[in-house]
């Protein structure tokens, strides 16, 4: 039995007996670690809130022969705090965390860019300056390029020629005419401009954008998420849209023609 | 493993909430040993529950008839509403004897990584109570957690156009702790919700 340290953002929390849970963290040196917090879901807990989903958090780790135990936690971040606040927030956070979760499939195999990746993900978020689903798409885009699945997105997917007219995403982004697929969908030119400004990081494009296109690209972006992702991801239909003046809060929906159909089994 | 029968107890008795593999084998073994009037009374209970108890039509709490005991009480004040995510939180109010008011059970909270929205839980039913105006007042009392205040905010921000008086539970400092051990958060909320000392 040995102690370890680390810092990472809590994923998930399952409850197990009486008064514990399986806390999962995103680590930044160790990977993804499924630890037990003995006693977590006391009132009189040491852990507190410190061990809520969103939390960045610095913390001690007792390696056991099954799961590792928590020992100590101080807050780095309680980016949860303000995204319970703000509803779009908050959903699309989930949609982060579980995101996160799935792309790190392995525990204890190092990931730090994915770790990277969601506490500016986060942190983004909660800053503010840039629509939650934008902060999202963005997101999701550049956590698939991480983990090996970067949508094509200038040249065709299939034979590199440049002048590109439909996204495929069984083909891995845009195509050309030639090698469209039936059923692909053709989006307008200036939803792949989003697309490309999401994954650049490329903000003062991205908060200029129009709503038809954000919302194209949200439905873009989900499928080709879900497409690469064996289950879909079950926070992305509660996942809301900022409310503009005057607008009914409305789920953003994932279909974009037949060409979104899930990833065969 | 245990031979069919026993085995089949103990993995039963291993899917109740809080009950893991070795408590399980405990409660089996206790009821083996234990006389047959007491373990039929328990069996008869069982069925009887799921036979006889119903949620009532009103604010989903546990009842034994179509409506509640509060729900029929004529003496609750019918001008406040006190959401809550489980019939086991009237059970807690309750006990503290301060409120006077009616109850809204929502059956759990928001939870999107567990795939549970607005729409798994009881807030269409909520929506049409507060709709011929007699509600003045709404205690939002789900559970201090994360997904408790984010079911609260949904909430909030729901019943906005209709000019409630919405209220949160105050959360903070758990009575007969140390302020030392306490988290950010928990400390953060007792700020927040901190009250006039009026001697
Ligand atoms: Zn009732």
């Amino acid at each position: 039995m040995s102690l370890y340290r680390d810092e990472g953002i809590v994923l998930r929390t399952h409850k197990l007996g009486e008064a514990d849970r399986i806390i999962t963290i995103l680590t930044k040196r160790t990977g993804k670690v499924r630890g037990v917090a003995k006693g977590v879901r006391r009132t009189t807990s040491k852990f507190g809130a410190r061990l809520e989903p969103f939390t960045h958090v610095d913390v001690q780790f007792h390696t056991g022969r099954t799961l590792d135990v928590i020992t100590q936690a101080e807050t780095i971040r309680p980016y949860g705090e303000s995204l319970v606040a703000d509803y779009p927030r908050y959903t699309a956070g989930s949609a982060m965390l579980e995101t996160a979760d799935r792309l790190t499939v392995a525990e204890k195999e190092p990931a730090l860019r994915q770790f990277l990746l969601l506490v500016g993900g986060l942190r983004t978020l909660v800053e503010r300056g840039h629509e939650a689903r934008l902060v999202l798409d963005a997101y999701f885009l550049r956590s698939l390029a991480v983990a090996g699945y970067a949508p094509a997105l200038e040249a065709c997917a299939k034979c590199r020629a440049p002048a590109v007219r439909a996204f495929a995403i069984v083909e891995g982004g845009v195509v050309c005419g030639a090698c469209r697929p039936p059923g692909a969908a053709v989006p307008a030119g200036e939803t792949i401009a989003l697309m490309t400004a999401l994954m650049r990081g490329d903000w003062p494009t991205a908060d200029a954008s129009e709503s038809r296109h954000r919302s194209e690209c949200s439905g873009l972006v989900a499928a080709y998420l879900q497409w690469h992702l064996e289950h879909g991801i079950r926070s992305l239909k509660h996942v809301e849209r900022e409310q503009v003046q005057g607008e009914r809060p409305s789920p953003v929906t994932a279909s974009v023609g037949s060409d979104t159909a899930p990833h065969p089994a | 493993m245990y031979e069919g029968v026993v085995q089949n107890l103990i993995d039963e008795l291993g899917m109740l909430p809080g009950v893991g593999p070795k408590s399980a084998q405990r409660i089996a073994f206790h009821l083996l040993a234990a006389d047959p009037a007491d373990v039929k009374r328990l069996a008869h209970v069982l069925l009887e529950v799921k036979a006889k108890v119903r949620f009532c039509q009103v604010c989903g709490n546990v009842a034994a008839e179509e409506q509640c005991r509060i729900c029929r009480d004529a003496r609750r004040d019918p001008h406040v509403i006190c959401v809550v995510e489980e019939s086991k939180d009237v059970v807690a109010i309750e006990k503290t004897r301060e409120f006077r008011g009616r109850y809204h059970v929502l059956g759990g909270a928001i939870s999107p990584i567990d795939g549970i929205g607005p729409d798994d839980l009881r807030v269409r039913e909520l929506m049409t109570r507060l709709a011929d105006g007699v509600v003045t007042e709404l205690i939002l009392a789900t559970d201090p957690n994360l997904e408790g205040e984010a079911t609260a905010t949904y909430l909030a921000r729901l019943v906005k156009p209709m000019g409630l008086k919405v209220t949160r539970l105050a959360s903070g400092l758990p009575v007969g702790g140390d302020l030392e051990y306490a988290d950010e958060v928990t400390l953060g909320r007792a700020f927040e919700g901190r009250r006039l000392l009026d001697v």
